[in-house]
């Protein structure tokens, strides 16, 4: 079971995106042989209040199965709660947020208080650390990359919190694995899409030293080309079972611990 | 076959101590994607004793040096590309003469970001291709708006302005993939039959590989990963569902043999398990 925990519907801003219907992503899931992917709303990350986005994700995963929804929300904006509520009772698998783009300090009063919430509530919280790399950014895309230190402090936050963190590169996140606790890195699930194959072979360094287990599938499509995660998995030596615990059974796993008390 | 028309080795007198483990992850890599040819260069000391992007002479000349050395140890599997900095002219010259025609063996000319591209200081270099009839690959940011700490970067209307000083002359419009805005540079260079495009580079965006063709057709592009194999490959993947077999051929191998000298490649790939078609599990 391949689960992309890092898919998208909806359109790029900054420049041409094709793929972003709902049967865009099918297809693009078939020809990368994704089973089931985690939607957000791609779009709405731009938008004053991306929470208006949501509706379009939940009908999008009500609608196909393949689908599960990834509502975002914002917690500077007065309903936030209420976003968190409806995720829980939709069996949404996490939440995302985007804090640069919306604004917000990462490792600010809102996100402690939302990672606080999440904890409790047993929802996973989803960021990226950027959608598209910083040399190639339009002049008024000017939100700021997720910072190690903002991820750290969130993890830091409340002891129940979860965090899914896309887009990260190797200097990222092994400055915030090894910037934590065993216990605060245990509660962080890093998808793939951004780490380097070879020859520097950062996955590979990766998958020793952070471990196989904190790993999950992730490809930013369809902003990015999925075959660029299948690829670096193909690439990789991995002994029996490791390809299907990245695939899908750590981020099950992860889901499946369920509230932490 | 499959060229890779974008590849970097290292070599000990680099700053890394892991440059053996880093050349050797490449060919392994390249036998699991079944490259025939790495088509490769060395960019001095790689920042050890100068810069990387702006090389000092004794450098370049170990870095072509430990290059030439590669390639007498791997046959056909491994070709050269003499780099070197126009900054220095005669030393340049003499580099080219010394890695191409005096038994070096190497087939191409790497130009990184030393000198602006639209320099005049550029010009023998060109000179020089057009005499040994070798194509240029040269480093290029995808539209630069500025200037970029580490190296004199130079974008796709810069190298447009050599190729139209050099119409005889292949130059290779590098990495579309590795960062800035690639549709600036497919615009850029759409007018110049002799500019040709690598597909290398970590940007796997989607619609890229689609404007590059709209923009250039398949006959204008070549194969190449740089410094990621993985994205080289899923690129290579995504082509093989967008273009007829014929178009992917050239892309492959095809377009690259003409563009480098007469009997650079040999047909014979080296053993490998290709697993070309995308998707496995």
């Amino acid at each position: 079971m391949r689960i992309d925990v890092n898919a998208f519907i909806g359109r790029y801003p900054f420049r041409r995106s094709p793929g972003g219907s709902p049967s865009g992503l099918l297809g693009t899931m078939d020809r990368a042989g994704t089973d089931q992917a985690w939607i957000s709303n791609l779009s709405a990350v731009f938008w004053q209040d991306p929470t208006d986005g949501n509706a379009a994700v939940y009908q999008c995963a009500a609608a196909e199965s393949r689908f599960r929804p990834v509502p975002a929300v914002h917690p500077g904006l007065p309903h936030w709660e209420e976003v968190l509520r409806e995720a829980r009772a939709r069996e949404a698998p996490c939440v995302r947020c985007d804090p640069t783009h919306y604004g917000l300090d990462p490792s600010g009063a809102e996100m402690r208080a939302l990672a606080a919430a999440c904890g409790r509530l047993g929802l996973s919280v989803l960021m990226a650390v950027r959608l598209e790399d910083i040399r190639q950014r339009h002049p008024n895309d000017g939100a700021a990359e997720l910072s190690p230190a903002a991820v750290r402090a969130l993890v830091r936050a409340d002891p129940r919190v979860r965090l899914i963190i896309t887009h990260a590169d190797r200097d990222f996140i092994e400055q915030v694995h090894f910037g934590s606790t065993p216990g605060e890195a245990a509660r962080i699930l890093w998808d793939i899409a951004w780490i380097w194959g070879p020859p520097e072979d950062h996955l590979e360094l990766l998958l020793r030293t952070v471990g196989v287990e904190r790993f999950a599938f992730g490809t930013g499509m369809p902003l990015r080309l999925p075959e660029a995660s299948v690829a670096k998995l193909d690439l990789l030596d991995l002994g029996p079972g490791e390809r299907e615990r990245i695939e899908g059974g750590n981020v099950e796993g992860f889901l499946a611990r369920g509230p932490a008390l | 076959m499959l060229i890779d028309v974008h590849a970097h080795f290292l070599h000990a007198a680099g700053p890394r101590a892991d440059w053996a483990e880093r050349n050797a992850s490449r060919l392994s890599a390249g036998r699991k994607i079944g490259i025939t040819c790495h088509v490769a260069s060395i960019l001095g000391s790689w920042g050890r004793t100068s810069p990387t992007y702006l090389p000092s002479p004794a450098d370049v000349t170990a870095g072509n040096d430990a290059l030439l050395s590669l390639m007498r140890e791997h046959g056909a599997l491994i070709r050269g590309y003499a780099c070197v900095n126009p900054n220095f002219t005669e030393h340049a010259l003499a580099e080219i003469e010394r890695c191409l025609a005096g038994g070096g063996g190497m087939i191409g000319i790497k130009l990184a970001a030393s000198r602006r591209a639209d320099d005049p200081l550029l010009d023998p270099i060109g000179d020089s291709a057009r005499r040994h009839r070798v194509p240029v690959l040269h480093h290029v940011w995808q539209h630069r708006r500025r200037e970029w700490p580490g190296q004199e970067a130079s974008d796709a209307l810069e190298l447009g302005a050599l190729a139209r000083r050099h119409p005889d002359v292949p130059f290779i419009l590098a990495h579309i993939g590795g960062g800035g805005d690639w549709l600036h540079s497919l615009h850029a260079v759409r007018p110049l039959a002799n500019v040709f495009v690598d597909l290398s580079g970590s940007g796997v965006d989607g619609g890229m590989l689609e404007a590059c063709v709209d923009a250039l057709g398949a006959s204008r592009l070549l194969w190449g990963a740089d410094i990621t194999l993985d994205t080289g490959w899923a690129k290579l993947r995504y082509l093989e569902r967008l273009l007829p077999a014929d178009a992917l051929e050239a892309v492959r191998w095809r377009n690259a043999a003409g563009v480098f000298p007469a009997g650079s490649f040999t047909a014979a790939p080296p053993d490998s398990p290709t697993g070309r078609k995308g998707g496995g599990r």
